[in-house]
């Protein structure tokens, strides 16, 4: 998730509060939350709608296809996939990720490669190729949508400045 | 199993021709020059529109999806891919991947196909089992056409020159300008397994 997103909520939130703070004495009281995008009702299904009406779907959340790297947000994250993954065959006989991601392609496709530890076995043994533990790249890695967060987030990521100094990767 | 009624069937066929071959044979005694050209003539538009109308069925996809080898195994997977339900809405069945579309291609092609028929005859391939056993061969088959042709039958949908790189992904883009617009590499060198299941795929280069 982008760091800014916990704070541009907030924001709005925020702003949501002193508009309703200079109604109060004029209008009768609005209920308490106000949420402006019922993407983000936590009831995704119902969103307060009553029960004995039909709920028409919201549409549905896209994956994000931009291919550029999002910063990580804290040490050891495994990144998240900046890019859409559908139908790439990852099974049993292929793995479509690592056509691209695998150290000997990785500069033709300029993907960054898997770090050197995926080449690890657990009992320290370095492979040729991707070692079995990490051969399921979406255990760890995973792709974001544009859906907004349903819920305020205050965690805060690692620092931009430990950010842009070289990390270790995991 | 599968044997019994294709025999039935050419037996069929041969009972039904044999009195023309019949008459084919004797010499025309009461017909004139004239006739027997424009006759000639006719037939032959007649018979070669039927010959390619023919072609054109073993084309469709209910042709190749006839035989439960195909129905089974690669018919359900394609139906998961981009190539049968998109945005678009533009389908491609089988042969138009697999048949190329120009004429002496394509005959090429279906002799081969013919022999593929006999696979069928004979049950080389009956279960699941012995599809997968033997997909690598029938997938390298393949690779290695599209490869020698310049992945030619895609590209009787997808053209460089008409692809609008700033409309693709960034990835997408670059990788086609410095690779495919160079002709350093073809569909298949890197789309493998666009359309179906890979088989196990160690030690196939890809890229
Ligand atoms: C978008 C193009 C495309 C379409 C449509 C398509 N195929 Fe394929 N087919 C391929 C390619 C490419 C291969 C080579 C193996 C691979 O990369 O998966 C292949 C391989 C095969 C093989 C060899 C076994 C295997 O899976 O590798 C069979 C059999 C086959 N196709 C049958 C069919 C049938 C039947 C249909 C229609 C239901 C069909 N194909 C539709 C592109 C296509
Ligand atoms: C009958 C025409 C046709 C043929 C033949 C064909 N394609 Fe496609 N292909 C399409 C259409 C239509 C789409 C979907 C376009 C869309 O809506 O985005 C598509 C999409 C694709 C995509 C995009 C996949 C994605 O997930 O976005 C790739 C890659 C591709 N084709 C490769 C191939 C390759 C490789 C071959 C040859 C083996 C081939 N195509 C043959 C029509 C065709
Ligand atoms: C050097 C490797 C390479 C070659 C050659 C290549 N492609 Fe691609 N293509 C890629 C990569 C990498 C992507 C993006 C990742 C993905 O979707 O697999 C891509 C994506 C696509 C897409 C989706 C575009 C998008 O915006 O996501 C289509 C369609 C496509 N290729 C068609 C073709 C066709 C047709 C050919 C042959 C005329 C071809 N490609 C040749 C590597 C290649």
């Amino acid at each position: 998730m982008q760091a800014w997103t916990p704070l541009l909520l907030a924001a709005l939130v925020l702003c949501g509060c002193s508009k309703h703070e200079a109604d109060k004495s004029r209008r009768a009281p609005s209920p308490a939350v106000t949420v402006t995008n019922p993407g983000q009702q936590i009831d995704a299904m119902r969103r307060g709608i009553p029960i004995d009406q039909e709920a028409s779907p919201l549409p549905m959340a896209r994956v994000e296809n931009f291919d550029q790297r999002r910063p990580v947000n804290y040490e050891m994250q495994p990144p998240t996939i900046p890019h859409a993954i559908d139908n790439y065959q990852l099974t049993v006989n292929t793995n479509r990720c690592m056509l691209c991601h695998t150290r000997s392609n990785a500069a033709k496709f300029q993907a960054p490669p898997v770090s050197p530890a995926h080449y690890v076995t657990r009992d320290g043994q370095v492979l040729e190729q991707i070692s079995t533990r990490r051969y399921f790249c979406v255990q760890c890695h995973v792709v974001q949508t544009d859906a907004p967060p349903l819920v305020a987030n205050t965690f805060k990521g690692l620092e931009p400045e430990a950010e842009a100094s070289p990390r270790a990767m995991p | 199993m599968t044997g019994g009624p294709v025999r039935r069937i050419v037996a069929g066929v041969l009972a039904r021709l044999k009195p023309f071959w019949t008459t084919f044979r004797s010499p025309a005694v009461h017909l004139s020059l004239g006739f027997l050209t424009l006759g000639g003539f006719i037939a032959g538009v007649i018979f070669w529109g039927g010959f390619n109308t023919a072609m054109e069925a073993t084309n469709t996809e209910a042709f190749c999806t006839g035989c439960h080898e195909m129905r089974d195994n690669v018919y359900p997977e394609l139906q998961q891919t981009i190539h049968f339900s998109n945005r678009s809405g533009v389908r491609a069945v089988c042969s138009d991947c697999h048949v190329p579309h120009d004429w002496t291609y394509k005959m090429g092609r279906k002799m081969q196909a013919s022999k593929e028929v006999w696979g069928k005859i004979f049950g080389t391939i009956d279960t699941r089992e012995e599809f997968l056993e033997h997909r690598l061969v029938l997938a390298k088959n393949e690779w290695a056409r599209l490869k020698a042709n310049d992945s030619r039958e895609c590209r009787n949908c997808h053209q460089y020159d008409s692809m609008d790189l700033t409309r693709q992904s960034r990835r997408a883009a670059w990788i086609h300008q410095n690779y495919l617009g160079t002709g350093k590499n073809t569909c298949i060198d890197c789309h493998k397994g666009i359309a179906h299941q890979l088989p196990n795929m160690k030690g196939i280069p890809q890229g």
